[in-house]
């Protein structure tokens, strides 16, 4: 246990805390957590590297917010360890983690005002009160909050409450933020101002910090590294393009992008060195792939994200082997503005129906026809199991 | 809309008639009568008009300073004490624990029943000379004390029988508690606050509304206490126990004269509404309200 001393000064000086190289490292080995008879984390290993942004994006329920709280320290882990810097702080109290965590709710002390709510750990630290205005004074320059010091929450916006949520854990210089859900409770103009300003603060602060949303536009936008997490478990760690372009597994392709990827169900034709033929409803598809571990006969699905259909004629340059063309029925149309949304039917893709994402000026007509393509390389295949078959051959052209 | 409106009064006419009966006409009738020297045995007709001549004979009247005084001393004892007593149990009660939810209704109950003659009644037994706790303290070794003869020991067991009756405080405390948000304490964790500080510093001022409610409550009621002292001293000895109320009950029902236990009513009154005031005053303070805004916001 440190003493209040050690504390102190490590808020003051955040050298000494964590070791030299490794400082701002998270590192989570085996860890579990189990609520009673539940399993709510199953098992994660993950390394987070010095001043990455990393997020942790899933559906309710997955876990994300659990793990956030265990590197917190707010719960212990069943098992495992978690080391954050170079120490071994899987049973280490909050406080002396090196940690500091912004709510969704903001957590601010309402009989406090904005500078008491952001002095409030350093006081408790035993920091003598001209350094703990400094610190706080600092903070709120950075932060924008000067003016608001002597303003008690319940005078200040949503922004301005999470500012000073934040300008808590600032003063803190501590190793690690973490943001649980920071912007939910904010509306969505302001929402996409202040993940503006979470991004701008960490390439200022150059911290390493943990990230927890639902919302996959946060987790596109602000991450170094998405974690995206389904019941407990890591489904797939990746920079937010990567995991866009080569979802691991049909969770991920269907989590990640919006509007959510189209699936369809196919049967394995054929299988050869550089593409799978796959049979869907009432089309063959021969999608590149390299070294496809499939064999014919087996269950897949292919995926095609609504936003990689193109409406008019192919362009002259591609030929039947890189593209295909579909007829289709005008389902339903959600316009948007800049872009249309069109739920079409394609009886040789699907019984169901797909969903299309097209430039906002195409007249479109419930219940007339339309031709719309897709390039064979963006489809996506996985096997019975969901897992992504082969090494796609539109790596080679999207890393060109 | 004519039977809408009659229908409607009609179903709140039980409460009318009660209301007018049993407090507006005692309200109305109680400050009429303290003017008046109306004695319980004689028909009203016969009672006098005397102006102010109750509210001078108060003045002068040692046993109501006496009372009084022993009144102030039991509202002064037993409303921080109930209040303490009530928040420590509610705080005890709020920590996340198996079976909690019974030992919430268990700690409850006395409360229900505490304020009743029947416990009252028990209150006199346990405390008599050969009652339970005497028995007690001998088996500890101990010597028997005269609980009930003592004007100490006399004062001391009407004001335990107020402190059992925490109940009720204590539900209103353990919403109060409930209501803080579990982000604040976490927050206060990773700030480095232990649980002591957190419970100064965070949950105190937090609850400041509810211990104001709380307050108000109790002072009111406690300066109304009937029940302890009639039953279990009668206000003695040496009128140790000798709360208003029971000057006022033994003014007009013993010795008949209801005038001059009107006016004492009325004094009573006054002196419950000064404290009120005083305490709505001292709430700007200390009382933290935190959805209130501030102004020009």
């Amino acid at each position: 246990m440190a003493s209040k001393a050690d504390i102190a000064e490590g808020a003051t000086t955040d050298k000494s805390r964590g070791g030299g190289v490794a400082k701002g490292r998270v590192l989570l080995r085996g860890v579990t957590k189990c609520f009673g008879a539940v399993d709510v984390i199953k098992g994660v290993d993950l390394e987070i590297a010095p001043g990455e942004l990393t997020v942790f994006v899933g559906p309710s329920g997955c876990g994300k917010s659990t793990l956030l709280r265990l590197v917190s320290g707010l719960e212990l882990p069943t098992g495992g360890s978690i080391i954050i810097g170079d120490r071994d702080v899987t049973l280490v109290h909050p406080s002396e983690r090196g940690i500091a965590m912004v709510f969704q709710s903001y957590a601010l002390y309402p009989h406090m005002s904005v500078a008491e709510n952001m002095g409030f750990g350093l006081k408790i630290a035993g920091l003598p009160k001209p350094l703990i205005k400094e610190k706080v004074a600092k903070a709120a320059e950075i932060l924008q909050l000067t003016p608001l010091l002597d303003r008690k929450p319940r005078a200040l916006s949503g922004g301005q409450r999470q500012r000073v949520a934040i300008g808590r854990c600032i003063v803190r210089e501590p190793e690690v933020f973490l943001f649980d859900e920071p912007l939910s409770n904010l509306d969505a103009a302001l929402r996409g101002q202040m993940r503006v300003e979470i991004a701008r603060l960490h390439a200022k602060l150059g911290a390493t910090m943990i990230y927890v949303t639902h919302d996959q536009v946060e987790a596109m936008t602000l991450a170094t590294r998405i974690v995206v997490l389904n019941a407990g478990r890591i489904e797939q760690i990746g920079a937010p393009i990567e995991l866009y372009r080569h979802p691991a597994n049909l969770f991920v392709a269907g989590f990640i992008g919006s509007p959510a990827m189209n699936f369809m169900d196919g049967i394995v034709e054929a299988v050869e060195t550089d593409g799978v033929s796959v049979r869907l409803n009432g089309a063959t598809l021969r999608l590149p792939r390299h070294d496809a571990a499939v064999k014919p006969g087996a269950k897949v699905t292919v995926g095609i994200r609504p936003e990689h259909f193109r409406v008019g004629p192919t362009p002259t340059d591609m030929d039947h082997d890189q593209a295909v063309e579909f007829d289709a029925i005008i389902d339903l149309v959600e316009r948007l503005g800049g872009e249309t949304l069109a739920h079409l039917r394609m009886p040789s893709l699907s019984d169901g129906v797909l969903v299309v994402k097209i430039s906002g000026d195409v007249p479109l007509r419930i219940g007339t026809g339309l031709r719309v393509g897709v390039r064979l390389a963006q489809c996506h295949l996985f096997d019975a199991d969901g897992r992504a078959v082969g090494e796609p051959a539109a790596r080679a052209v999207v890393a060109a | 809309m004519y039977d809408n409106r009659v229908s409607g009064y009609l179903y709140i006419a039980p409460f009318l008639i009660g209301l007018a009966t049993f407090t507006l006409f005692p309200f109305l009738a109680s400050f009429l009568l303290s003017f008046s020297d109306y004695q319980l045995q004689d028909p009203v007709e016969q009672a006098r008009f005397l102006g102010l001549g109750n509210y001078t004979q108060m003045a002068g009247d040692d046993t109501f300073h006496g009372s009084l005084g022993v009144t102030f001393l039991y509202v002064f004892i037993t409303v921080p004490l109930k209040l303490a007593f009530a928040l420590f149990i509610a705080f005890v009660l709020n920590f996340k624990l198996r079976g909690i939810g019974f030992f919430r209704t268990a700690y409850y109950v006395p409360s229900i029943l505490g304020g009743s003659v029947a416990i009252a009644v028990l209150w006199r037994y346990v405390f008599a000379g050969d009652g339970l706790i005497n028995q007690v303290l001998v088996w500890a070794g101990g010597e028997p004390l005269n609980w009930l003869g003592e004007p100490a020991y006399a004062l001391f067991t009407v004001v335990l029988l107020r402190l059992w009756q925490f109940g009720s405080a204590m539900v209103v405390f353990l919403a109060g508690l409930q209501n803080i948000p579990t982000d604040l304490y976490e927050a206060a964790t990773i700030d480095g606050a232990g649980k002591a500080h957190i419970f100064f510093t965070i949950t105190l001022p937090l609850l400041t509304p509810v211990i104001f409610f709380n307050f108000i409550m109790q002072i009111v009621q406690a300066f109304q206490e009937f029940n302890g002292p009639y039953i279990i001293t009668g206000g003695g000895p040496l009128k140790s126990t000798y709360l208003l109320p029971l000057m006022i009950y033994e003014e007009a029902f013993k010795y008949f004269n209801v005038g001059y236990a009107a006016a004492l009513s009325w004094a009573l009154f006054l002196i419950i509404a000064l404290f009120t005031i005083i305490a709505f005053a001292s709430a700007k303070y200390w009382v933290f309200y935190g959805n209130e805004r501030e102004d020009g916001e």
